[in-house]
């Protein structure tokens, strides 16, 4: 379905990054696996993408840096000769109450999350006004939607990501350039740790928490839906209705 | 300088008889929107074979001309 299609996904080494990855690969894409810290955990998806069939490639870059993203487009290019597919994925939290929070706790958030999707988009976009089609997806989160207390910052960081995603696809759509975003409700990764005991849980009307699959099929979906843009399309078993 | 260059890809892309553009026309009234010469200047960056980042609006032909000059300099 996605044969001779080039796909990017930030954080890619692990979580839902990894399941997308793994994913598209399994739908034909090649993948190009960004990360920021674990090389073996990118190179461990690359292989599992390769054993799918695909080029599989993993990339060391930070997504808050402007110029290291654009050198690290510049040689996903050079690999993989196009783009046709970016999952911005690369997300942290650093949780705390807003009256303790500290201002590099906020600005660390705002940069990977928010402006990390930025950058990437903003230096492959070039690519898929060139191939005149392309397609973006930004995993936001229903903390952006809902508002989440002790996330101020990653909330703010998912909320101005759907204003980013809607605004990227009214300015592209006419060069055939789709972009949306997934939102992920509690979905089981390191990053939400154990949460056998969060009340929330019981808050999901179908009282359970995600995996990293179910967020991939939507990520899938998406890859694949010609006429949908602009569509914040939530993975949160209803919790956010 | 590379106002041939421009003239050529604007009236392949629009149709226009290249005699109608000229240094000082506007992109607007060409039918270019700014989104469009972006695409212009990948084509213009195949057809030289030079590589530009353009991170500001132009509005004449003359403009573009003089920002890739910029760039080359």
């Amino acid at each position: 379905m996605l044969r001779g299609k080039v796909a990017v996904v930030t954080g890619g080494s692990r979580g839902i990054g990894a399941a997308a990855a793994k994913k598209l690969a399994s739908m034909g894409a090649d993948v190009a696996v960004i990360y920021a810290g674990r090389a073996e955990a990118a190179e461990s998806v690359c292989e599992k993408c390769r054993e799918l069939g695909v080029q599989a490639q993993s990339y060391k870059c930070d997504v808050a840096d402007f110029a290291a993203v654009k050198d690290t487009v510049a040689q996903i290019k050079a690999d993989f000769k196009t783009v046709h597919i970016l999952v911005n994925n690369a997300g942290i939290t650093r949780d705390g109450l807003i009256a303790m929070m500290k201002e590099e706790d906020f600005d660390a958030v705002l940069d990977t999350n928010l402006k990390g999707a930025f950058n990437m988009i903003r230096h492959i976009t070039g690519v898929f006004i060139r191939n005149k089609e392309g397609c973006i997806i930004n995993i936001t989160s229903v903390a952006g939607i809902m508002g989440n207390a002790g996330q101020c910052n990653y909330a703010a960081s998912k909320a101005g990501l759907i204003g980013l995603t809607k605004s990227v696809a009214k300015e592209l759509a006419p060069k055939g350039i789709r972009c949306n975003a997934v939102a992920p409700g509690f979905i089981a990764t390191e990053m939400t740790g154990e949460q056998a005991d969060n009340p929330l849980l019981k808050m999901i009307p179908m009282g359970k928490m995600g995996e990293t699959e179910d967020v991939a099929d939507a990520v899938a979906y998406l890859a694949a839906a010609k006429y949908v843009t602009g569509e914040i399309l939530r993975v949160d078993g209803g919790i956010a209705m | 300088m590379y106002f041939e260059s421009i003239a050529k890809i604007v009236s392949e892309r629009t149709g226009c008889d290249i005699a109608v553009v000229k240094p000082e026309s506007k992109f607007s009234e060409l039918g270019i929107d700014s989104l469009d010469t972006v695409e212009l200047l990948m084509n213009l960056e195949d057809e030289l074979g030079i590589e530009i980042e353009l991170d500001q609006k132009v509005e004449t032909i003359d403009d573009l001309d003089k920002f890739i000059q910029s760039k080359q300099g």
